[in-house]
């Protein structure tokens, strides 16, 4: 009888597990993570789990294609939110820092730093706007690309008057700002609110 | 040898209330020789007791529970966050760094299970796998119940405690303010942040994630392995590489620790809810334990008196 116990409760056990996955977002790849940390730490600590690594949480990312693929696999994550997410696109316009960089499949793998500017994501006709605040892009070489930022709106959600009311604040603010610190502040105030300027007109 | 026998039985029932009474009550009575019972006050007393016990822990599962929708959502909208970087630059967690850092993600409340013992037990045994001889490892401690634990023996090496996390709903800035304090005061070729990451309600799984200073990322891409072909990524910005790489890794510290922070916090609420959950069908059982003593001990109190009665008043007679 105790046998047949222990039994319903693992079956009990396992089917609440897999009732519970659909909650989860991320799927747990085959491949084992980093063999040779698992064997360092059961010389070390034999008698613990290892703790799992984040690529144990993470699907493979497939390798770089002979050929030039015809779409680019997009991720766009925010802290809040994965806006975007493996969304095959043609084309994204990307703010770096050394201006707007048209990313297309087969682009050369890169490291862009974002400055607060307008992203645009070009799939066949439609094209859909983002202010992003900062953050970083990775093109891959095999056509994927990662952009990370830590706040993003569509262009059609910014509010004309508040940017104008922001703009004058902060220019206010650089001119009266006496420490570095404030300076700094007040700069990053400026150049926030005239890219939200330029993207609203252009 | 009936007589034997009811003798036998009339023991164990002498001896049955005596055991009782030292496995139920913590206080000591003044224990008579002879067959007592327990007094039916005393049990009826640990029978409130236990029902108000219940209650509570009834109520703090369904407040954990709440909490824990709110806080899963955001977790798994967040697990995207760190994914990007683990692609460029890889999961290195068998690096060989001098100088370590151990961050240890813990609650701040109790009752919430085993998890922060968890965290703590990885902790320092990620520790003891990371000493050498020239090497020095840190903790950063960010909850009080990380904190109790690692200030009882490793209180030489914790550089920093943050605590009261959750006071202010979690949130990226608060992040990425503790994360630039980190930064700022801890000297680091290689963190490595223990969370609880949330997979169901009912399994918690200690993760460690890496996160490598940019001169040790420089020099594990240009000893290939697993960052080998970060070279062939081209830099676009106005400055340096190394400043580049500078931003970055400080960015995907920030990233990284909002997502352990947040499956932390979840993991917290689901383990609180399995263990109020235990805990009050615990006070069930017990309360059904007691209540079966209560009409014993009721019943034979009862028995007693008629007995008495009844031989009383046959002595009378006869």
């Amino acid at each position: 009888m105790l046998r047949h116990a222990s039994r319903c409760v693992t079956r009990a056990a396992t089917t609440t597990l897999r009732w519970r996955r659909p909650f989860s977002s991320d799927l747990q790849s085959e491949h084992v993570a980093d063999p040779n940390f698992i064997e360092a730490w059961k010389k070390v600590i034999p008698n613990v789990e290892p703790p799992k690594t984040p690529s144990a949480f993470m699907a493979t990312r497939p390798a770089t294609p002979s050929s030039i693929p015809t779409k680019l696999t997009v991720n766009f994550v925010l802290p809040y939110s994965s806006e975007l997410s493996g969304k095959e696109v043609d084309m994204v316009i990307i703010p770096a820092t050394t201006g707007q960089m048209g990313v297309l499949p087969g682009h050369v793998a890169t490291i862009a730093e974002l400055k607060p500017g307008v992203l645009s994501v070009h799939e066949g006709n439609d094209v859909t706007k983002y202010f992003v605040s900062g953050g970083f892009a990775f093109v891959h070489a095999n056509s994927f690309a990662d952009i990370i930022a830590i706040e993003a709106v569509p262009v059609d959600r910014i509010d004309p008057n508040l940017v104008q009311k922001g703009l004058t604040e902060f220019t206010q603010k650089l001119s009266t700002a006496s420490t570095d610190v404030e300076k700094a502040e007040a700069q990053i105030g400026v150049d926030v609110h005239s890219a939200l300027n330029a993207a609203l007109t252009g | 040898m009936a007589m034997a026998a009811l003798r036998r039985e009339g023991s164990r029932f002498a001896v049955n209330p005596n055991i009782l009474r030292s496995s139920i009550l913590p206080s000591e009575e003044p224990v008579s020789s002879g067959v007592r019972y327990i007094s039916t006050q005393i049990v009826r007393n640990r029978m409130k007791s236990v029902k108000n016990i219940q209650k509570i822990t009834k109520a703090m599962k369904m407040v954990a529970a709440s909490k824990l929708r709110a806080i899963q959502t955001r977790a798994e909208n967040s697990r995207g966050l760190w994914q990007p970087f683990t692609a460029l630059l890889g999961d290195t967690p068998s690096v060989d760094v001098k100088r370590n850092v151990i961050i240890t993600v813990s609650s701040d409340k109790g009752l919430c299970g085993g998890i922060n013992s968890t965290s703590v037990k990885i902790s320092r045994a990620l520790h003891k796998l990371n000493s050498g001889p020239e090497k020095e490892n840190k903790y950063v401690v960010l909850g009080e119940k990380a904190k109790a634990q690692l200030l009882r023996d490793s209180k030489e090496d914790i550089e920093l405690i943050m605590t009261e996390l959750q006071k202010n709903p979690l949130n990226y800035t608060q992040v990425s303010v503790i994360a630039d304090d980190i930064l700022k005061n801890v000297e680091f070729d290689a963190l490595r942040i223990i969370y609880n990451k949330f997979q169901s309600v009912v399994a918690f799984l200690p993760t460690v994630s890496t996160v490598l200073s940019p001169e040790v990322v420089e020099r594990e891409a240009e000893s290939s392995g697993k960052l080998g072909d970060l070279d062939s990524y081209e830099v676009e910005g106005a400055e340096t590489k190394a400043e580049v790489l500078q931003n970055l890794t400080e960015f995907q510290f920030s990233c990284v620790l909002f997502n352990a922070v947040l499956e932390n916090a979840t993991s917290e609420q689901g383990a609180r809810m399995s263990a109020m959950d235990s805990s009050s069908r615990n006070a069930g059982d017990m309360l059904d334990r007691l209540t079966l003593t209560y009409n014993r001990t009721r019943q034979a109190s009862i028995t007693t008196e008629l007995i008495e009665i009844i031989s009383g008043a046959s002595a009378l007679e006869g």
